[in-house]
């Protein structure tokens, strides 16, 4: 009789506990996806170079000629989205605990501003922050004015501090509740139990998904041109108004595309990275 | 409000019930525990045990009757928990330790952020309960990092390091490798060899006779049986008693 080398019992069969990649239904950028834009971007400006009429400045020189411009741009996105970030994840931080309160009037608030601001799109919020804030702050007697971008960066960082308000929560649920009860037993209260118990083993868990929610807030900046901020999608628009060349339009539009992979795709390989660093524990 | 004197039970229990939903858990349980008292709860799971514990440091509220602790009603709403929590040390099944702290500073945090005490007084408590848990060397590591049986004995110093009057052990060995429980127990009976008051809950019959000076014997939500060690693994009268005892030992 000959010996099966397999075996359909299942308990046999190999199990590996937690090392499965979590079903995740975001998209990340990849390394391939990079070399893609780029195969993409060289062949567009060859055709577009078929297309140029004769004695004007080449594809790539013109692309090289806006960049500094570009790259201004770029900096304002950074910028927006940073400050946004920080903003939103000090208020959602605050927000998330206030969901897990054990008020029900103060969750149920907390639980429907989360919801509201997550589930309404950014381009409203966007709008409505442009339209409803003032130009400018009286303080007393100093006047602060308000940029445009500013106001953007506000409106970005609503639904950031809705999605980290339900990070925050989540994290916190997750924590076994044994350590909520070890805490109690050795008599700290429950804000010492929070903020020195729960909160620092939330961070973790919560620092891949943000730095996500970061990746994405990233990409999001640009909706910021539809309200007349001059960051970089706006200045490809203007440059390509300047140019008045319609081969440039896919070439120019693929290399910004470029910009923000090249500043998106290290985040999401940390994000991974980290990812399986804590899924190891 | 009585004062109370150390010749008077350190806990008294008197006609305590307790229900979850519809099943009833606690259905009066009354026992007193002196000052130096070592007492075990033994019985098949489910019968209450740890409740009982949980509601001695007002983890768990009760439904009726009156649970004192020097003197003090824990089912009292004006009562202060955190202030009662500080007389009563709890250890767990499953340890519970801070994952993202070491050893040492497990063992410091409480009596640092709770009793505001001095943190380099604390660090030299700390360093000497864990010496006296035999741990001296792990003072650096993380929970994630030592066994179980380990981590249980850092959980026995963090309680310590509270000062607190009682001890409550809560099936501190159920969820550790035979090999570690021995160390475990090991270190709560010096801990009652030394004069801590304990209440232990435990399925270790043979550590339940060494250690303690009275035994109960619970079954769904009465104490059916009780008595010093020898009277009552000798000659258990009651037949649930003997039916539990012959299904263990």
């Amino acid at each position: 009789m000959r010996r099966e080398s397999r075996t359909d019992l299942p308990v046999l069969l190999p199990f590996r506990l937690g090392s499965a990649p979590p079903a995740s239904p975001t998209w990340r950028p990849c390394a391939w996806h990079g070399l893609l834009l780029a195969a993409a971007l060289t062949m567009a400006a060859m055709a577009a170079e078929a297309q140029a009429a004769p004695n004007v400045p080449s594809i790539i020189a013109t692309l090289l000629k806006w960049t500094p411009l570009l790259a201004v741009g770029f900096l304002l996105n950074v910028a927006i989205s940073v400050i946004a970030m920080a903003i939103g994840t000090v208020f959602g931080t605050f927000l998330g605990l206030l969901q897990v309160s054990l008020l029900p009037p103060v969750r149920g608030f907390s639980w429907f501003v989360t919801q509201f601001f997550r589930n309404s799109p950014w381009l409203v919020l966007l709008f409505y922050c442009m339209l409803l804030l003032p130009f400018e702050l009286r303080i007393g007697d100093a006047i602060v004015p308000l940029p445009a971008w500013l106001k953007a960066t506000f409106g970005l960082a609503l639904p950031v501090m809705a999605n980290v308000s339900e990070l925050v929560r989540g994290a916190v649920l997750s924590i076994p509740l044994g350590q909520w009860e070890s805490s109690e037993a050795l008599a700290f209260s429950r804000r010492q139990t929070l903020w020195m118990i729960i909160l620092p083993q939330c961070v973790k868990r919560m620092l891949p998904p943000w730095m996500n929610l970061y990746a994405i807030l990233v990409v999001g900046t640009t909706l910021a041109s539809v309200v007349g901020v001059n960051e970089s999608m706006t200045l490809t628009g203007d440059i390509l108004a300047a140019e008045n060349r319609t081969e440039l339009l896919v070439p120019l539009y693929l290399y910004l595309l470029l910009w923000f992979f090249a500043y998106c795709y290290p985040i999401a390989r940390a994000t991974v990275a980290l990812e399986r660093r804590f899924q190891v524990r | 409000m009585p004062i109370w004197t150390p010749d008077q039970p350190l806990i008294r229990i008197r006609d305590v019930h307790k229900t979850f939903g519809p099943i009833t858990v606690l259905n009066g349980v009354s026992f007193d525990v002196m000052k130096r008292e070592v007492i075990c709860i033994i019985g098949p799971s489910g019968s209450g045990k740890s409740t009982l514990l949980r509601c001695i440091n007002a983890l768990v509220p009760i439904d009726r009757g009156s649970i004192l602790v020097e003197g003090q009603e824990v089912h009292d709403a004006k009562l202060d928990k955190l202030a009662l929590r500080r007389k009563v040390g709890m250890v767990f099944q499953q340890y519970n330790l801070f994952p993202h702290k070491t050893a040492l500073q497990n063992v410091m945090m409480a009596p640092i952020h709770v009793l505001k005490q001095d943190r380099k007084e604390v660090e030299d408590r700390a360093r000497r309960l864990l010496a006296k848990v035999r741990l001296s060397d792990k003072a650096a590591a993380y929970p994630g990092e030592m066994s179980g049986g380990q981590q249980q004995r850092v959980a026995i110093a963090r309680s310590l390091a509270m000062n607190p009057a009682v001890m409550l052990f809560d099936e501190v060995t159920a969820a550790l490798d035979p090999e570690t429980v021995k160390e475990v127990l090991v270190t709560i009976r010096e801990l009652a060899e030394e004069g801590m008051t304990c209440i232990i809950v435990t399925h270790e019959m043979g550590f339940a006779r060494e250690v303690a000076d009275h035994i109960y014997f619970t079954d769904r939500g009465v104490i059916v049986e009780h008595g010093p060690p020898k009277e009552f693994f000798a000659n258990a009268s009651d037949a649930r008693t003997r039916q539990f005892l012959s299904q263990i030992l």
